[in-house]
């Protein structure tokens, strides 16, 4: 690792104030993203993780408030930003690429409206010269035809070809950070596993940095350098992917990975985590996992800290697994 | 809605093509599908076309009292003057030509009813989009302030506006705007606030587009096909309304004969057997409002997604 990393998230905390009480959506969450490199983001619904993406961008809306932390990009402090910087990041250095494809694309306007608007939105050229970058940008995720494409509608395009149109948009002002939020969870897994191959190919190209938010560690496993495993707004585990997917420490992860149905264990009854996420509203002092842990004992109605147990690897827990 | 436009994605898709049957192509196709629709269209746009005309065909200008003859008034429909000119739908106890007068009507019946609905169709939109877009106290402002409009009938503001106003083309479409811009103020909030939800808003924040353009270059286009539906019923309104306001006598001056006017007119000879000065312009009325609303049920079938097969 470099000694400034691109993206350096530190002690975040994002919280819901709600007239039920205090919503800790995000707590405590650390981590650091290096140019070119893709972190994953792992965790159940309700984990926080989206919540973290919006976060980055700015994208929270009362009564939700960054309470605590850093969020340092590129040297600059997102959550001191004033809307001028935010101007010129969102969308230019930072851009951000959502889950459902059907939703991202305004129904009523072209898709070359839609880029080129992207484009005019940060840079200063001709709306030729932004038509030119809109259509290398389609080139760049794969679409065929891309004259004819730009000129479209999106429900005239599948739900993969709105994805890339949707990524292309992202990648139009070449950003250096490109945020998605579970963008190939309602795609098919041959659509997906195209949408990821490109992905990885255009950051490795570009030197792009990508956080890649999904529930699914099957596609963390190919695709992200590094790991983060969150449960109930905390940040449980991290690491390189590799070995979090080798040798979890912390039972959540654990849990996670033993849920992946698999080949080899046909037959068996499939694993599962027991009991339920618990509510971000009543959630008190303590580990929030220990109710559905088996290694669970006294000491974990203290919140653990976060500690390092091997080079590059952190960890919330009292017991990490051998 | 896009995911309801299947037939759509399939043509475009069957054929590669980015615009083999376009969304224009597939709103009139499905438009034409109501016989009853096509007529009250055709209906309607003869209406319009009679209007405009209304200086070219008529045969008399009821506007110029040189024209008028004391001596004719009251002539049933088809009767000869003393001066040889048939009057078709009769005159009334001034002389005017029925028929004129209605075509003169029409043509301020419709822009008094356009004219009112296009104003107020801005103004709603601007406040319901700024209600729904910005949230919070502006959207209780504006929507407090809807709702005590609309707890009032509409005829009574307009009543206690044009009694302050005076009469006047310009004071009856104030007054028309006055009770109109509610209700689409409430409907684009009520549009506006499913739509902002959706991840192209989110999207287009995060590309950093201006506040002014995600709402109306955004948020605007989305919101239009429930309005377009509330407009159409909305003028047929507005005609309604100025015809009940001029029939009361607080629209339009004698000298401008709208419908209401005229069917006030011949109100008081209605039960003398002269029955032409008020029926004629209440069919004329009645064929106007029913035309409109034919094209908005039908605008309402095809712009509904819930409807589409």
């Amino acid at each position: 690792m470099s000694a400034a990393p691109l993206l350096e998230v530190d002690g975040l905390r994002m919280h819901f104030f709600t007239k039920a009480g205090v919503v800790k959506a995000v707590d405590d969450v650390s981590f650091r993203v290096d140019r070119g490199q893709i972190l994953g983001l792992v965790g159940e619904s309700g984990s926080g993780k989206s919540m973290t993406g919006y976060s980055i961008l700015g994208l929270v809306d009362p009564p939700g408030r960054i309470v605590e932390g850093r969020i340092v990009f590129d040297g600059t402090d997102l959550t001191r930003l004033d809307p001028a910087g935010w101007r010129a990041i969102r969308g230019n250095r930072i851009a951000m690429i959502f889950q459902d494809p059907m939703m991202t694309l305004n129904p009523v306007l072209r898709i070359d409206t839609q880029i080129v608007e992207a484009v005019l939105a940060h840079a200063d050229v001709s709306r030729e010269s932004a038509l030119a970058r809109a259509r290398e940008a389609l080139v760049r995720v794969g679409i065929a035809s891309p004259d004819e494409r730009l000129r479209a509608y999106p429900h005239q395009f599948s739900g993969g070809m709105r994805q890339r149109v949707a990524i292309a948009i992202a990648l139009v002002n070449g950003p250096d950070l490109i945020i998605a939020d579970e963008p190939t969870t309602a795609l098919d897994v041959t659509i997906q596993g195209q949408i990821l191959f490109e992905m990885q190919k255009l950051c490795r190209e570009s030197g792009t940095a990508l956080v890649w938010i999904t529930h699914d560690l099957s596609v963390i496993a190919g695709l992200a350098d590094e790991v983060c495993v969150m449960y109930a707004g905390r940040l449980v585990e991290s690491g390189p992917v590799a070995d979090v997917l080798e040798r979890p420490l912390h039972p959540y992860s654990r849990g996670l990975i033993d849920s992946v149905p698999s080949r080899n264990e046909r037959g068996r009854p499939l694993h599962q985590i027991p009991g339920m996420t618990p509510s971000l509203l009543s959630l008190g002092p303590g580990c929030p996992f220990r109710e559905r842990c088996d290694s669970a004992n006294g000491a974990c109605r203290e919140s653990p800290a976060i500690t390092e147990p091997q080079p590059g690897r952190r960890l919330r827990c009292y017991h990490p697994a051998a | 809605m896009a995911d309801a436009e299947g037939t759509g994605t399939a043509a475009a898709a069957a054929t590669g093509g980015a615009a083999a049957i376009g969304p224009w192509a597939r709103f009139r196709a499905e438009f034409a599908e109501s016989r009853l629709a096509m007529v009250g269209l055709a209906l309607l746009a003869a209406i319009v076309v009679l209007g405009l005309l209304a200086p070219v065909i008529s045969p008399q200008n009821p506007y110029d009292l040189a024209q008028l003859d004391v001596m004719d008034s009251k002539l049933a429909p088809g009767e000869e003057s003393a001066t040889g000119k048939t009057y078709w739908l009769g005159t009334d106890d001034q002389g005017r030509d029925m028929l004129s007068g209605i075509l003169y009507g029409l043509r301020i019946s419709l822009g008094v009813g356009i004219t009112s609905t296009v104003f107020a169709l801005a103004i709603g939109l601007f406040f319901g989009l700024l209600a729904a877009y910005f949230g919070g106290w502006t959207d209780t402002l504006v929507m407090r302030v809807v709702d005590i409009q609309l707890s009032f009938p509409a005829i009574l503001i307009a009543l206690v506006l044009l009694a302050v106003l005076g009469q006047g083309v310009g004071k009856i479409v104030v007054a028309l705007v006055t009770v109109q811009w509610a209700y689409y103020a409430r409907t684009v909030r009520s549009a506006a606030l499913v739509e902002r939800q959706k991840e192209y808003v989110e999207a287009a924040r995060v590309l950093a587009l201006g506040r002014a353009r995600i709402v109306f270059r955004h948020l605007l286009p989305n919101c239009l096909p429930p309005l377009i539906v509330v407009a159409t019923v909305q003028v047929a309104h507005a005609i309604a309304l100025e015809a009940t306001l001029s029939f009361l006598g607080l629209g339009l001056p004698i000298t401008e004969p709208s419908l209401g006017l005229l069917i006030s007119n011949g109100f008081q000879y209605l039960l003398s057997g002269k029955y032409w000065i008020s029926f004629y312009p209440g069919i004329a009325l009645l064929l106007t409002i029913m035309s409109i609303n034919l094209v908005a049920d039908q605008l309402r079938d095809v712009l509904n997604p819930r409807l589409r097969r």
